[in-house]
């Protein structure tokens, strides 16, 4: 195993905690502000604090732990990405402040507003979209190199089956994801109403998900051959993920240990995602940057690795720590316990 | 667009980002420690009125982290955006700072999170004051990162360049740069000294608005010593950055003085306007530029003279020394009038105009903050990487940064009226003398 491999390996498990937790965080937000419209937020909206409030800022960190280190271990996607990327981006900053300043301003300032609800459920949607450009874009075919630099084709990109397709999947994943978790969580919570309600949604968005992650393997046949057939080679990884697919939806639909349905969702998804990247090596962005053309050098590789590891020596325990208090503590799901400050 | 309205556009969108930001990101390094002081001076005094302080100030903080947050991430991209070129180089050079920033704050994020839900929580409060140990350090270790690595485009080593290429990289090396001690130190203790002149600005506003209860005035005296405390320290570091400009960054220290020809004994100019060349209405104290530099009165500090015309940064951040300067005499000068008349009973000091003072000291401080960062900013041009790169050469060559530059500001002014209506409404509906009245029926309640 190379440094190189390394390097990317730690950045996809920061991108995978990323679109998990990020994917409930987006989902329920989604779900609140659906059944605020419709006139039944109280059932709802207690669970989705519950579990939102203290671990947002956490989410956001995965975030920021994957850009600041792809810059890091791949210092030139920073000109390629960074260039081609402001729009997008841009956007995407902006509608992350959206839910940033909702918690600020209405969990922990108390202004409650029907519109801010309303616009921090559809945030929740625009940026899994807007972020999911990025995968896109990776897949080449959408930048050009001019001599001023990287140009990114807009034409190109929003008139792409494949860009929409992937749009698509990132939203069906994020509702999905998001309805198998909750339904847990208000189960724990005993919570009959919302864990009813969240089962339907989970069942509901659990065929359109996997018909869109299954029509992009069908797109990137004719947009990038190369990729393609790299996917179909590990098809066996695929046929894993669709079993824990099956095993999930199984459980829900049985009503019966809505645990184990969430951590099959979470092999399906790593799985997806592991044969997703494996079949992307070693592209960053087709065909100009691949991991070793755009690797830093050695002392730092290294001293990222030692950092990255002491790191999670220190965040292992703490995150085991949050979790503990508010996910896995039945007083606290439950809303027997607030304490907040 | 031409590149070099790219450059003009990229570089006013990082200042308007960073100027935001550093409002937010000032606050929440030095509330935490705050926070921390007063509810152990509460535990260890038994003393509610403490107690409460540290719980009123966290509510507030959370909200200030949270916009923080956004303005942050915001900053993070934003260096990948608009500066890509800059990037490709500090990622080889400088990525472990940043990269243990990250690690810092996710600490103090997953602590604050804890810390937040748990009040009340512990039968043994010293138990719930250790959580958040985690967020003051953490805080505290986000500054000092970044500003590692702002250190690192001041004075820049840790690597060779051999044709272009980067040879020689050392990450530990680039991170403990000349800059790296003064700037680190004035970074945390500015912090904390505008942190702890905030909340006492909040405090004397309280008791001008006519609450009389010695919860204010417990928070006002607490506020102003920890404020004296960290503006004498301040004083004490920005005298050895001086002595670090003068030996590693001479230009700077040379246009943010005015000091033109290169000489001994040279003398400390403040304020004045500058007609063809020369300087007018300045006050000028004797040798105190020599002494600031190199301790001495009559040792030679080198002037704008040798200097090309175009390595010379703007002169105006001459006044933005004077004001960050000023700002902090006055600050350290109210705080020990402040601690001295409260001890010895002087009128004026309890009165109504002396708290409008304080008041003001609050938005003082935090413009010092920013005359400070534009200091360091503009100081550093025509550099983004002193002596090796170009900000001009940084930038991106995307023709859309004017459109995204209209769509910050709009979003930095929703943020700033609403963090600023948001806290208003927070604490005018909650009084301090409601909430400890509440407070007592609850533990009574519980006696029964």
């Amino acid at each position: 195993m190379n440094l190189e491999i390394i390097g990317i390996t730690v950045l996809g498990m920061f991108l995978f905690g990323y679109i998990i937790i990020a994917s409930i965080d987006f989902g329920a937000g989604f779900f609140n502000a659906y059944s605020t419209v419709r006139g039944k937020q109280h059932i709802l909206t207690k669970i989705i604090q519950r579990y939102l409030s203290p671990v947002w800022e956490v989410t956001n960190v995965f975030l920021v732990f994957f850009f600041v280190g792809m810059v890091g271990f791949f210092p030139k996607t920073a000109y390629y990405y960074g260039t081609v990327l402001l729009v997008p981006a841009s956007i995407a900053i902006i509608l992350l402040a959206i839910r940033g300043s909702y918690y600020a301003f209405t969990t922990y300032g108390g202004l409650k507003h029907k519109r801010y609800v309303v616009l921090y459920g559809l945030s929740g949607l625009l940026i899994p979209a807007s972020l999911s450009i990025v995968l896109t874009i990776s897949e080449g075919g959408f930048v050009t190199i001019e001599d001023s630099g990287p140009v990114l084709d807009y034409w190109v990109l929003f008139t792409s089956p494949l860009s929409w397709s992937i749009v698509v999947l990132s939203l069906t994943a994020v509702l999905y994801i998001s309805a198998v978790f909750l339904t847990w969580y208000a189960h724990q919570a005993k919570d009959e109403a919302a864990t009813n309600l969240m089962r339907k949604y989970a069942l509901i968005w659990a065929a359109p998900a996997i018909i869109a992650a299954a029509g992009i393997i069908v797109e990137l046949r004719i947009h990038n051959p190369e990729h393609y057939q790299r996917l179909i080679d590990l098809w066996w990884l695929f046929a894993l993920s669709v079993a824990f697919f099956i095993g999930t939806v199984y459980f829900v639909w049985k009503r019966h240990s809505y645990w184990l349905a969430f951590w099959l969702l979470i092999g399906q998804f790593s799985l997806a995602f592991l044969a997703y990247g494996i079949s992307h090596y070693p592209y960053l962005l087709y065909p100009y940057l691949s991991i070793y053309d755009s690797f830093t050098n050695e002392t730092m590789a290294t001293a990222l690795i030692i950092a990255f590891i002491a790191g999670l020596g220190l965040l292992l325990p703490s995150l085991y720590l949050l979790l503990k208090l508010f996910l896995f503590n039945k007083e606290y799901v439950q809303g027997k316990r607030n304490d907040h400050v | 667009m031409g590149n070099e309205e790219a450059v003009f556009f990229s570089r006013i969108l990082t200042e308007l980002t960073l100027s935001f930001h550093i409002i937010y990101a000032t606050i929440g390094v030095g509330i935490p420690l705050m926070i921390m002081i007063a509810q152990w001076v509460g535990i260890k005094k038994q003393d509610e009125h403490y107690i409460l302080l540290a719980r009123r100030w966290t509510r507030g903080f959370v909200i200030t982290v949270a916009v923080g947050v956004v303005t942050g991430t915001a900053i993070g991209l934003q260096l990948s955006l608009l500066w890509p070129n800059f990037m490709v180089l500090a990622g080889n050079v400088i990525a472990l700072p940043l990269f243990m920033e990250t690690f810092a704050f996710f600490f103090e994020a997953i602590f604050l999170g804890i810390y937040l839900y748990t009040w009340d929580r512990f039968e043994n409060q010293r138990k719930h004051l250790l959580l958040l140990i985690p967020v003051a350090v953490g805080a505290s270790f986000s500054a000092v990162f970044i500003t590692i690595v702002n250190a690192f485009m001041n004075a820049p080593q840790g690597f060779d360049l051999a044709g272009g290429q980067l040879v020689n990289v050392s990450p530990i090396v680039a991170m403990f740069n000349p800059a790296m001690p003064t700037k680190v130190a004035h970074v945390l203790v500015t912090a904390y000294m505008t942190s702890a002149f905030v909340l006492a600005a909040v405090g004397a506003f309280r008791i001008l608005k006519g609450s009389n209860h010695p919860y204010h005035k417990k928070a006002l005296f607490l506020t102003m010593k920890i404020g004296l405390i960290f503006s004498i320290t301040s004083a004490v570091i920005g005298d050895f950055s001086g002595k670090y400009l003068a030996k590693y960054q001479p230009e700077k220290l040379a246009a943010a003085e005015w000091h033109f020809e290169t000489e001994e004994g040279a003398p400390l100019i403040l304020y004045g306007v500058l007609e063809n060349g020369e300087v007018k209405y300045a006050l000028k104290i004797p040798f105190a530029l020599s002494i600031l530099a190199h301790s001495a009165p009559n040792a030679e500090v080198i002037g704008l003279d040798q200097f090309p015309g175009d390595e010379v940064p703007p002169l105006y951040i001459h006044y933005l020394f004077d004001v960050m300067v000023t700002i902090g005499m006055w600050m350290t000068l109210l705080s020990l009038v402040y601690l001295v008349g409260t001890w010895k009973k002087w009128r004026f000091t309890a009165s109504r105009w002396f708290h409008w003072l304080i008041v003001l000291g609050g938005p003082l401080s935090v413009l010092a903050i920013e005359a400070g960062w534009w200091l360091d900013e503009v100081g550093r041009q025509p550099w983004i990487l002193r002596g090796i790169m170009r900000t001009k050469e940084a930038a991106t060559t995307s023709g859309q940064v004017d459109l995204m530059l209209l769509l910050f500001a709009g979003l930095y002014l929703i943020l700033g009226i609403g963090s600023i209506v948001v806290l208003m409404r927070m604490f005018r509906k909650n009084t301090v003398e409601q909430e400890l009245s509440d407070r007592a029926a609850e533990r009574s309640g519980e006696v029964l």
